[in-house]
């Protein structure tokens, strides 16, 4: 993030007007009323979309202001429990100098207007981690680059850090210092002496006052300011805050309305299923016993799914299981999941000792492991995961007249609105995308698969239809996280200190630095990987291929402590030497668990660091291991994403992410018999329940305020080691294989 | 005809008897907030109370409802609007993240507690144990349960 940031600070160095407006619109914040007044500018063209009230005044692509003084934030992410609305209405609003009790959140059409410029920007810089859902192809101005790519994307951790740092921040005091010019201007006073907050402007001396909405318009003709002036920490007044969600009362009352709750006058439901082997297709079907059946209006063989539109849901899925399917052959028909990790295994061996493709290398790792005292060797393996969001896929959709509209939840409106369009065969202009609230995305809803499909179907029927897939359909048609192998290799001098690291695994999809750990002090390493076809399909899921590695090296750095003769966490404490912000993090997770305090017998403790999305976040886990199974009894959470912008709204992703975690650790295996995903619903791909949930206490820390780290996925990738590094603890069983449901602790 | 009573109020639906509550409740009634998880029990999104106790809608035909009150997540708070102290607690708590499995943990709450006001650790443990959250909101679920029973909060349960 820093690369883009230079010059002073507090100021937007780079962000030249010119950038803002030919770069981004959008990111645009760019705001404003320079751009405003012209025609055919794009705040002009949104603002039938954004303003609907005759009083409204679009102040610029990211804010508005109406007649009442409301300030409207507009937020070009997807509400998915991550509080992204009220955390960049926070950022905002802060920089305005709103009046947080009078500000209004309003989610950003799926307009190309409102691609994520700011994370296109970051996908460009080669040394950033990046959300590599779409694969780059071509470097290119970094809007089109964006809009090619359908951009206007929630996840990697990236609102707060990239959205809200670079532009809502930016919008919010560009649109203040633009008040305070029209303002200066009608009261003939410098505008050095105004000062705003709560959403007034006031001019002291002369004892004149007035609220935003009263210069709005005015407002609207000022020059957009090049490089407003951003506020330093000590002046915040909302950011830092735990303000309350924005969104939490109407997912109390049943009125939040989610992607399946949409509702169309004349809809009918669809229920569908694809073939269990993934690249399968539909050869053959009998539907004779289905289309007697009460409510059934259509059956549609689509050729690589099978649909049934009837009057009602439940009627559709009950024809649908009446239909006798006969699918085609594939190449992975007779696959297992043995046969999958084997397959690693070859390839692992084939790479030897030199072999691959190296990713990092660093010093003479060969003469580390000659001169080594002590060496250590491991192998890890985690399975594939589904995503098992609360809400199954689904979207609804309506084909007529040369015109398509959708409704969905997803995290990509864009890529959504551009999938409709490809499934309907009409241009992007002519569909209509309404974004709803996510009933959990988790990288899932990133894929445009069940946005083509409702289409398809839509079109096939020229009435409207909800899609809704089945539990059972979400299980097995998943982008399931990758299974993966790892090996390492570890030398450590007669001190016991560690010399050698040497690393090749199977898979590397994002973010790139997933597997390396330039914050360990280490003399010489060398990391590979080894390209092995999967079988399934995959895609990013919570904290991505830091959900695997985060495990892999902090496994095997508990190893090397305990061949070393050291505590785990003193051990850590040598590497982090020359990382004093992580050994902040690593020290505060420490202390706040007592962890010199003795524990009872079979109960162990376990710690890990994974720095991830731009945040440091290290976790000690308790374990209770008398038991048959393992009880994680609690967490110690220290987390340093630079900047808190909502501790409460923080504290709750690093929960949520270990409930995640946690769930992945103990139960998580996606597993393949003749090619087919074996696990179809909760009872065979189970979830953490109440009883299961850990204690948990966070501490945060503000360690860099001018770099912000994400919130979604860091808390994720330390639970698993934790947990294992405590179950070594308490054991002396070390577990080098996810989930722990395989393991017999009895 | 089936006829029915839904948050007090008499309705009366052209369906299959075999229809589970869930989509009679969401399709032909057109109330929303109860949500689809799973379709066989395991998840409790779909809570709804049936003569005041708390069952799996998805799996449960609309004819075991005939005769018998259903209570929906839109029916639990006062005729005036005002919300019912679990719902309350909930957003002092700052408990929903998607916010999905929500009302079926707000449904499984309140038959809970109007079954037993004063719960301990282990009975809300297996009172929501049929009731999932990706999310992961399961301590400030518990935090929200007791501040509505009127327990004190301790800072080791939650975050």
């Amino acid at each position: 993030m820093s690369k883009t940031e230079t010059g002073s600070p507090e100021k937007k160095g780079k962000w030249t007007r010119r950038a803002f407006i030919g770069a981004g619109v959008v990111a645009g914040s760019a705001l404003v009323v320079g751009v405003a007044v012209r025609q055919g500018n794009p705040v002009n063209r949104l603002n039938p979309l954004l303003a609907n009230g005759k009083d409204e005044r679009l102040l610029n692509a990211w804010v508005k202001v109406d007649a009442d003084n409301i300030v409207t934030a507009v937020i070009p992410h997807v509400e998915m429990g991550q509080g992204v609305y009220t955390a960049l209405a926070q950022m905002l609003a802060d920089e305005m100098d709103a009046d947080w009790n009078r500000v209004r959140i309003l989610e950003a059409p799926a307009d190309m207007q409102y691609v994520s410029d700011s994370i296109a920007r970051d996908f460009l810089a080669p040394d950033l981690e990046v959300p590599a859902l779409f694969e780059p192809t071509v470097a290119g101005g970094i809007l089109e680059l964006a809009q090619a790519m359908g951009l206007q994307f929630t996840g990697g951790s990236y609102s707060v850090r990239a959205t809200g740092q670079r532009a809502m921040r930016t919008a919010g005091a560009a649109a203040r210092e633009m008040l305070v010019a029209a303002a200066a201007s009608e009261w003939q006073v410098p505008a050095g002496e105004i000062s705003t907050a709560n959403s007034m402007i006031t001019h002291a001396r002369s004892g004149s006052s007035a609220p935003f909405s009263q210069f709005a318009l005015a407002a609207a003709e000022q020059s957009l300011p090049a490089r407003p002036t951003l506020k330093t920490p000590d002046k915040y007044t909302i950011m830092g805050q735990p303000k309350a969600r924005h969104d939490i009362p109407e997912k109390v009352d049943g009125s939040a309305i989610f992607g399946i709750d949409a509702n169309v006058p004349g809809m009918k439901y669809a229920a569908v299923k694809a073939p269990p082997v993934i690249g399968a297709t539909v050869e053959s079907m009998d539907a004779s016993t289905a289309k007697t059946m009460p409510g059934v209006l259509q059956i549609l063989n689509m050729g690589d799914f099978v649909a049934v539109v009837a009057d009602g849901y439940w009627q559709a899925q009950q024809a649908l299981s009446s239909i006798d399917t006969k699918y085609s052959k594939t190449e992975g028909d007779g696959l297992d999941q043995e046969a999958i990790f084997a397959r690693y295994a070859s390839h692992l061996d084939d790479a030897g000792e030199d072999g691959g493709d190296s990713e990092t290398e660093e010093g003479d790792v060969a003469k580390g492991f000659a001169d080594a005292a002590v060496k250590v060797e491991a192998e890890y393996k985690v399975p594939f995961l589904a995503h098992a969001a609360m809400e199954p896929m689904n979207c609804t959709a309506w084909v007529r007249d040369g015109k398509c509209d959708v409704w969905s939840g997803h995290q990509a409106p864009v890529k959504a609105r551009q999938a409709a369009a490809d499934a309907a065969g009409l241009p992007f202009e002519d569909v209509t995308y309404h974004n709803a609230y996510l009933g959990g995305g988790f990288g899932r809803r990133a894929q445009g698969d069940y946005i083509a499909m409702a289409t398809r179907i839509a079109k096939a029927t020229g009435y409207p239809v909800k899609m809704i897939w089945s539990r059972e359909e979400d299980t097995a048609q998943d982008f399931y996280r990758p299974s993966a192998t790892s090996r390492f290799r570890g030398g450590l001098d007669k001190d016991g200190r560690l010399v050698s690291w040497d690393n090749i695994h199977t898979h590397l999809f994002d973010p790139k630095d997933a597997p390396t750990v330039p914050y360990y002090k280490i003399a010489s390493h060398k990391i590979r990987k080894v390209e092995v076809p999967m079988q399934l399909r995959f895609g990013p899921w919570r904290s991505v291929d830091h959900s695997q590695h985060g495990f892999f090296i902090e496994s095997f750095v508990d190893e090397l402590a305990h061949a070393a003769g050291k505590d785990g966490y003193a051990f850590r404490r040598e590497l982090l030497a020359d990382s004093p912000r992580h050994l902040k993090v690593l020290d505060t997770a420490a202390k706040m668990s007592g962890w010199d305090t003795p524990l009872p017998d079979k109960h162990g403790r376990g710690i890990a660091l994974v720095p991830s999305f731009g945040s440091i976040v290290a976790q000690v886990a308790e374990v209770d291991m008398s038991g048959s199974k393992p009880k994680v009894t609690k967490v110690y959470v220290a987390a340093d994403p630079g900047f808190v912008i909502n501790p409460d709204g923080f504290t709750a992703q690093m929960e949520s992410a270990i409930a995640y975690g946690l769930t992945a650790a103990l139960y998580g295996d996606i597993t393949l018999a003749s090619g087919k995903v074996q696990q179809s619903n909760f009872h065979d791909y189970p979830m953490l329940r109440m009883g299961e949930m850990p204690a948990i206490e966070v501490a945060l820390i503000n360690g860099d305020h001018q770099h912000l780290g994400g919130g979604g996925e860091p808390g994720l990738p330390p639970i698993a080691p934790a947990v294992t590094n405590a179950i070594f603890a308490a054991t002396g069983k070390r577990i080098r294989e996810l989930p722990l449901a395989k393991h017999d602790f009895a | 005809m089936i006829k029915l009573n839904v948050n007090g109020q008499a309705k009366a639906v052209e369906v299959d008897p075999a229809t589970p509550i869930l989509w009679v409740v969401r399709e032909n009634l057109g109330m929303t907030g109860t949500k689809f998880g799973c379709g066989i029990a395991q998840c409790g999104a779909c809570t709804v109370h049936l003569d005041g106790k708390p069952v799996r809608s998805c799996s449960t035909p609309i004819s075991v409802a005939e005769g018998k009150s259903i209570t929906t997540i839109e029916g639990i708070a006062g005729e005036d609007g005002t919300l019912h102290r679990v719902q309350q607690a909930w957003i002092e708590a700052q408990v929903p993240q998607c916010g999905y499995c929500q009302s079926g943990q707000i449904m499984t709450a309140t038959a809970l507690l109007a079954k037993n006001p004063n719960p301990t650790d282990a009975q809300i443990d297996a009172a929501m144990a049929g009731n999932v959250c990706r999310c992961g909101m399961y301590n400030r679920i518990r935090q929200a349960i007791k501040a509505a029973a009127g327990q004190p909060v301790t800072k080791e349960t939650v975050a």
